[in-house]
């Protein structure tokens, strides 16, 4: 909410706290989560199943409800009570999902796609030399080409692929956040670097703060600035991705970090 | 030397497609596994490695078909057997395989023990109830899963839970050869880190003689084969030991998929993490010349029109490319 020496805050949340189930099934998904997330910067939210990543996504993308707490936009208290200001609000955060797979309608073709982003943003009335001009800028961000898909439908291409397309939609879009939940868990490991690439690119080009949900804190290390790590639905430790991760101070942090293979260093298995 | 327990050579599978198409997604696959060692088979979606784990247990359903080559496990020949024989007599008993969606596996609808029990009367049907509850108390007792598990249902399970209860009960028998596809892909990171423990335990409990692991996540191969094979558009493309094929690869694909490991430790984000441009070819009608000529960094005009053999590097390590060793070393060395 207050301004920094060089960034601004641009989403905000204090006591942020979600609640599922009644009585003795009460669990507190999200625990009292308060973050502050800057412009144009990757923030990792790491946690293992069930800590809470997505459930403080969905509320910071406005599809839960907050049992308490309030979350911020650009230093204003978040005001998306009525639908017109809901639609007014997803022009600034949009998200991509684990499943690149079911993101698609299977009908329709890719050109489709990228059609309907341009209609939300306002420019369906263009003509259609330019719109093409948009779709091939888009597509050319994350190395696809438009020529070759403009005519196919989504199971034909590659997860990967997919994926990518996904991220070329947030580039037309324009959002100023961009929540990426899981982004990579589906997609095989030598197409994972490109997708992280592509993030960063958004950020550093676009200028937008990318939130990163992941279980894998090798990704979140490679390409993060900020570092959560959710346990039970609390944040246990913050701070920058060189600090968090290489010399973590919580217990849990280690855990997770004990937990992912490694190469150089051995891999200590007899802690499960 | 160690007796050799599972030995391919030259096994060709395909898919026969609606319009009498044939994809050959198993291309002239040799490969033999010793006594007490974990091979490894690594590659991109879609390059076969499925296919291969399908194949290696010699029970083709449609579209797949076999087409030629041999596999031996522990001295008998199933390739070419009946498909029933094979069933009866060879799955289960002699090769188990964990499938992509292992935690998909369990009958939502029956007990664990019940599920135990159609397993093993499937191959002894004269077995008690009394004798399998026994043996199933005590393969899980040793994998380390509490005995209440026999009772749930899969439902009750978490999915890590439910992934080492589908690989206990494939180990049930003390099959010779355990194949798993992608055992963890879905889990998250501590669950993994359980499956992976378990593999290891099975081997040295005794339960199985030799494992084929099959994922895409290199970290993880290299911390739990002997041996990495890496496999391109149906072929093998290199192969060689853990740590040789992981420190110091050989073939490109295998250089590039190598550039693409990303792990927690401090000077990964000062490199750049290479992707490999692209996407693997159409099997159905394969490129004459080598497969990979068409992302190759380092391609030569005779790639694309010259089919390439894997060529031995000694050690028991082989690769598929036309550049000699030296001078691929020497690309790398200049990067």
């Amino acid at each position: 909410m207050q301004m920094s020496d060089e960034k601004r805050v641009i989403l905000g949340t204090s006591g942020l706290t979600k609640v599922f189930g009644l009585g003795r099934n009460k669990t507190r998904a999200v625990d009292n989560v308060t973050i502050d997330l800057y412009e144009s910067e990757i923030v990792s939210i790491v946690g293992e199943s069930g800590s809470g990543k997505t459930t403080l996504a969905k509320m910071l993308l406005g599809l839960l409800k907050p049992t308490e707490g309030e979350i911020y936009f650009q230093g204003q208290l978040r005001d998306i009570r009525s639908r017109k200001k809901k639609k007014e609000y997803w022009k600034n955060i949009q998200a991509i999902f684990q499943d690149p797979f079911s993101a698609y309608n299977t009908f329709q073709k890719i050109d489709a796609v990228l059609l309907d982003c341009l209609r939300m943003r306002g420019d369906g009335k263009l003509p259609q030399a330019q719109k093409i001009e948009l779709m091939t800028e888009a597509c050319s961000f994350v190395n696809l080409k438009f020529a070759e898909l403009t005519n196919k439908y989504p199971f034909e291409l590659s997860g990967g692929q997919m994926q990518r397309l996904m991220i070329a939609r947030i580039f037309l879009l324009n959002p100023k956040i961009l929540v990426a939940d899981e982004p990579t868990s589906m997609i095989d490991a030598c197409s994972r670097a490109t997708i992280l690439d592509e993030l960063m690119k958004l950020r550093d080009e676009a200028g937008m703060t990318v939130i990163f949900i992941t279980h894998d804190i090798g990704l979140a290390y490679y390409v993060s600035d900020t570092v959560y790590i959710m346990e039970q639905g609390k944040v246990v430790e913050r701070g920058t991705a060189d600090a968090c991760i290489l010399n973590p101070q919580e217990a849990y942090t280690q855990r997770l970090i004990n937990d992912v293979p490694k190469i150089h260093e051995e891999w200590d298995l007899s802690t499960v | 030397m160690a007796d050799t327990i599972l030995d391919v050579s030259e096994l060709t599978t395909k898919y026969i497609t609606r319009h009498e198409e044939n994809i050959y997604a198993v291309d002239h696959v040799s490969l033999k596994v010793e006594d007490g060692k974990t091979l490894g088979i690594a590659g991109e979606s879609g390059c076969g490695k499925s296919t291969l784990a399908l194949s290696l247990m010699g029970y083709y359903f449609p579209p797949l078909h076999y087409s030629s080559g041999e596999i031996i496990i522990d001295g008998r020949n199933i390739s070419g057997m009946d498909p029933d024989d094979v069933r009866k007599t060879v799955l289960g008993n002699e090769i188990a395989y964990i499938p992509q969606s292992a935690m998909n596996a369990l009958n939502p609808t029956q007990k664990v023990i019940s599920i135990v029990e159609d397993v093993i009367k499937a191959h002894e049907p004269s077995t008690s109830k009394k004798q399998i509850y026994a043996l199933a108390k005590e393969t899980f007792k040793r994998l380390g899963l509490p005995e209440e598990v026999l009772q749930k249902y899969s439902t009750e399970l978490s999915g890590g839970m439910k992934q080492r209860t589908v690989i206990a009960i494939s180990v049930i028998l003390s099959p010779i050869v355990l194949i798993a596809d992608e055992p963890s892909s879905a889990l998250d990171v501590t669950s993994q880190k359980m499956v992976i423990k378990m593999l290891r335990q099975l081997m040295d409990h005794g339960y199985i003689k030799a494992l084929i692991f099959i994922t895409h996540e290199l970290p993880l191969l290299y911390n739990v084969t002997d041996d990495i094979m890496v496999m391109y558009a149906g072929q093998i493309v290199e192969k060689g030991s853990a740590k040789e094929l992981v420190f110091d690869p050989l073939h490109p694909y295998s250089k590039g998929l190598m550039g693409s490991i990303i792990v927690p430790e401090s000077g990964l984000r000062d490199v750049k993490l290479t992707a490999i441009p692209g996407v693997p070819p159409n099997l159905k009608d394969p490129p004459s010349g080598c497969r990979f000529a068409e992302r190759c960094k380092y391609v030569r005009p005779t790639c694309k029109v010259t089919a390439v053999e894997l060529s031995d590097a000694g050690h028991g390590r082989a690769y598929r490319c036309i550049i000699p060793e030296a001078e691929l070393r020497e690309i790398y060395a200049n990067e």
